[in-house]
């Protein structure tokens, strides 16, 4: 039915199977978009946020997504800057997914300010005091710069190419690329920075509370490097888990093998500074401020110190030396293992970051205060992943998202698809133009 | 916000901060502008030149 959307030399599920597909996961896309009509219609009742937890599941969903999307910028630097052209093969996937973790980041901040309509006073009422400020404005413009390298892709499907127009618009924004990926390089820079710069703030609150350089706490530094190091783990898990849901091999192994490389000595250096961090913090900055490390993690029900041991040693180390050593990301169980691990790290790092913070006793009257999402709360974070899923099939199904699929899996036509498959376009129609004397 | 807001105010976090903002948006803004309005000559023109 939809075959002449459907990009040459690759196959794909009969239309009826691929909307099922659809309906199945828009019945979860819906669940969240009734939560989230709950929390704009009746208001931020419907959360389990109160006087201790001002910051709730989402914006740990928020910080978690946006350090995940960090493939993107990462990716593209690599690319277009310092021209390591055998990521080529894997750029787009990684630029898609950036567009899903970034338009769920502005999705969720959406819910979460609760009024959307007064969103734009970020922007006009602007608090040039705020390090949020600065996030609100570099995500909203770096997921414009996510939207531009993600038109072009959407401009190469089948039909939308014989539109000359947007064939050489397509063509135009392939030649500039590497400006739109430098500024979006910045922007995130920047953004990735300030979520962990708010840290540098936080007199208040001691487990939180870094040091740094000038007006930047050393978390400034270590949210952007982490973002840059686990993002690229997630562009390679969601490819495994799109090569293993459409049982095909859909990118070249060099591409992949080169971005564990480089993905792997990110999470080293990182795990190194992370580690110098901590034990800075927990030996001179906690007891300057009156307490001690175990005060963090004992006398609670959940937060004890196999937090900390989770998310630097076992989710940091572990799949740093996997992946820097060949034989382990060549291991297709090893890779598999160590971009789960890297990515779960990143998670454990802003859930503490965002969460435990606010667990934490900061007054000598205070307990621990543990948190348990709502049910809205829980179903509206569900929803990007739901939104992201439909768009990663829609996109799979009808856009060349992977240059290395027709040769990676050729496929035997049959006489009528042949004469399908001859049918001239624009394209086909130009490389069989006579050259001209 | 703009400098001719009621709110503005000449200091270093206005300016670093909106500047910020204006900067990214005019490298957008003008390599959307430069990539639409190519688009629209070549096709015009019909020039074939290009693949990808």
């Amino acid at each position: 039915m939809d075959s002449a959307l459907i990009p040459r030399g690759v196959k794909r599920c009969p239309f009826p199977q691929f909307i099922l597909f659809i309906a199945i996961v828009g019945a979860v896309l819906l669940w969240g978009v009734y939560a989230m009509l709950l929390c704009w219609f009746k208001g931020l009742n419907q959360t389990n946020m109160n006087d201790f937890y001002g910051f709730a599941l989402w914006i740990w969903a928020d910080l978690a997504v946006i350090a995940v999307g960090g493939g993107a910028f990462f990716t593209g630097l690599l690319r277009y800057i310092f021209g390591k052209d055998d990521l080529k093969n894997i750029i787009n996937y990684a630029v898609l997914i950036g567009f899903i973790c970034y338009s769920s980041a502005l999705l969720i901040l959406a819910i979460d300010i609760g009024q959307p309509l007064r969103g734009w006073f970020i922007f006009w009422h602007a608090n040039v005091h705020s390090m949020l400020t600065e996030v609100a404005f570099c995500l909203s413009c770096y997921f414009g710069v996510l939207t531009i390298e993600y038109i072009p892709l959407v401009l190469e499907n089948r039909q939308i190419n014989k539109v000359p127009f947007f064939h050489h618009l397509g063509h135009n924004m392939h030649e500039i690329m590497a400006v739109f990926a430098a500024t979006g390089a910045f922007l995130s820079f920047f953004h990735q920075g300030s979520l962990g710069g708010v840290a540098g703030v936080l007199y208040g609150r001691p487990f939180a509370y870094r040091e740094g350089l000038f007006i930047w706490p050393w978390t400034f530094f270590l949210f952007t490097w982490s973002a840059a190091a686990c993002g690229p783990c997630f562009t390679i898990l969601v490819t495994k888990i799109t090569e293993t849901v459409t049982r095909k091999k859909l990118v070249k192994d060099t591409a992949i093998q080169l971005l564990a490389k480089i993905s792997g000595w990110m999470i080293l250096t990182y795990s190194i500074a992370k580690t110098a961090d901590t034990w800075y913090w927990a030996t001179v900055t906690v007891p300057s401020l009156g307490q001690t490390l175990m005060d963090f993690y004992s006398n609670n029900p959940f937060y004890g110190i196999w937090i900390l041991i989770l998310e630097i040693a076992i989710c940091g180390f572990i799949p740093a030396f996997i992946l820097i050593t060949k034989k382990g990301r060549k291991n297709s169980a090893a890779l598999w293992i160590a971009v789960f691990l890297a990515v779960t790290g990143v998670c454990i790092n802003r859930w503490v970051m965002v969460l435990q913070i606010m667990a934490i006793p900061v007054l000598t009257f205070e307990n621990w205060v543990l948190y348990l999402p709502s049910w809205q709360e829980i179903a509206t974070t569900i929803l990007p992943l739901a939104y992201g899923v439909i768009l990663i099939a829609i996109s799979y199904r009808y856009l060349p998202v992977f240059p290395n699929e027709p040769e990676l899996n050729p496929i035997e036509t049959l006489p009528a698809e042949e004469e399908e498959a001859v049918e001239p376009s624009v394209e086909l129609e130009q490389e069989l133009k006579p050259a001209e004397a | 916000m703009f400098p001719f807001s009621f709110e503005w105010i000449w200091d270093m976090g206005h300016v670093v901060f909106m500047g910020g903002l204006w900067y990214a948006l005019t490298i957008l803004g003008i390599g959307m502008s430069y990539c639409i309005i190519k688009a629209a000559m070549d096709a015009c023109r019909g020039n074939d030149e290009h693949h990808h």
